[in-house]
């Protein structure tokens, strides 16, 4: 069987051809080492639609087509807040290429910028306009629909939204993992804070037990210490050339320190 | 097979040709068009060999539908040189930047991209522009100091 590209200038057209089958290709960077390898074959769909280039400020976020490229969010100044993120995934082509919503159907041990978007709390809008939220979209990415947009509230403070990418060579290399928090504060105490991983599990995770950890407490040195002791809790890392599992767990309270410490 | 017409510029010259179904932009420069300037690396997109400049922008031509580029402009290294050497080609000479040569293209095209949208970089976003490729002979640090020095002025076309 050969490739077959169907190019769509609609995001309707595009989601109802997906839904006969086939895979979607948005920025290439996923896809097509496949094509290029004869491990894809079949039908490959693409869209041409403006809307999925679109970055537009909502009431209390932005919605960011998914078809942005980590390249145009750099660019934006009034996403700084998604900044660090977006500079940790590849190097200048693969920003120029890759695409936020790409990000979100990275294989393990990529899609950091996926684990940014989830600790924010974005959902994702899909070509039928239903919404999903990331958890759900990345339990279950095998045949998600088309992903037209993604909502991302907006840190209430810049402090309150941290990310950190480890990795072995710089400036650029593969994740050994990532965290992003989100610690809105009320009030001196954490509320509604949401911790996620990327390259703990095989998609982007949230930490629920340092979640419970940090709800409520205020950020000082002895919260920071039981959140460590619970960093690794309930998960259990891949193992690939990067890194294997066992180090993962046992790296990943050191790092989650690093990053709660620069928040306080 | 299915062929689908591409028409694009390629250094600034007027291109049209036929691009097969699923077949990447560093393949149908190289086949289709003769351009053999961008060189085959990993495939993956990992290594940077195959950078090309769409529309100002370095991609990598081996992840990119070759499709992709109807009504863009195309920019190679082998665009670079006019009646003499590019000032980055000069300075990679001057530095010794280039051994075996392999990922020299992708290099400067990195470098043209980060020069033409930043003509004063610093060290390290000279260092960060050519993060996205390799180079498995020169340790780097003559490519760095090639791009510094056209950035300075000290080697001028």
């Amino acid at each position: 069987m050969a490739v077959t590209v169907e190019t769509h200038t609609t995001l309707a057209e595009a989601a109802r051809a997906l839904a006969l089958g086939g895979v979607y290709m948005g920025g290439g960077t996923g896809v097509m080492h496949g094509i290029n390898e004869g491990t894809l074959q079949g039908r490959v769909i693409r869209a041409t639609d403006p809307a999925l280039r679109a970055i537009r400020a909502t009431g209390e976020g932005v919605s960011l087509g998914a078809g942005v490229t980590m390249a145009q969010v750099l660019a934006t100044p009034d996403l700084a807040f998604l900044h660090p993120a977006a500079r940790a995934v590849g190097g200048p082509q693969v920003r120029v290429m890759g695409t936020v919503g790409g990000n979100l159907f990275a294989p393990h041990p990529y899609g950091d910028f996926a684990a940014a978007l989830l600790a924010l709390g974005a959902r994702a809008v899909m070509a039928a306009g239903s919404h999903r939220a990331l958890e759900d979209l990345l339990r279950d990415r095998d045949r998600p629909g088309l992903v037209a947009a993604l909502e991302v509230p907006r840190p209430r403070e810049l402090r309150a939204f941290g990310f950190a990418k480890v990795q072995r060579v710089k400036p650029r290399g593969v994740s050994v993992l990532s965290i992003a928090a989100h610690l809105p504060r009320e009030g001196g105490r954490l509320r509604g804070v949401r911790v996620a991983y990327g390259a703990m599990a095989p998609a982007p995770i949230r930490a629920a037990s340092v979640e419970r950890v940090l709800e409520g407490a205020t950020l000082d040195a002895a919260t920071i210490a039981r959140a460590v002791a619970v960093a690794a809790e309930g998960i259990t890392p891949p193992t690939d050339p990067v890194a294997t599992g066992w180090y993962r767990a046992q790296v990943v309270g050191v790092h989650l320190r690093r990053l709660l410490e620069r928040m306080v | 097979m299915a062929l689908r017409p591409v028409t694009f510029t390629l250094n600034g010259m007027a291109k049209a040709a036929f691009a097969e179904d699923g077949q990447n932009l560093l393949d149908f420069l190289r086949r289709g068009v003769g351009d053999l300037s961008p060189k085959f690396g990993c495939g993956q997109g990992g290594c940077g060999a195959c950078t090309v400049l769409v529309d100002g922008a370095p991609v990598l031509s081996c992840l990119m539908l070759a499709e992709a580029v109807q009504g863009a402009s195309v920019e190679t290294a082998s665009g670079l040189a006019g009646a003499s050497l590019h000032p980055l080609q000069e300075a990679f000479m001057d530095r010794f930047a280039a051994q075996c040569g392999y990922c020299t293209p992708g290099m400067l095209m990195a470098a043209k991209a980060l020069l033409d949208r930043n003509p004063r970089p610093t060290r390290d976003e000279v260092i960060e522009a050519i993060s996205g490729n390799i180079c498995r002979c020169t340790g780097y640090e003559p490519i760095i100091a090639a791009i510094l020095d056209v950035s300075t002025g000290r080697v001028r076309a």
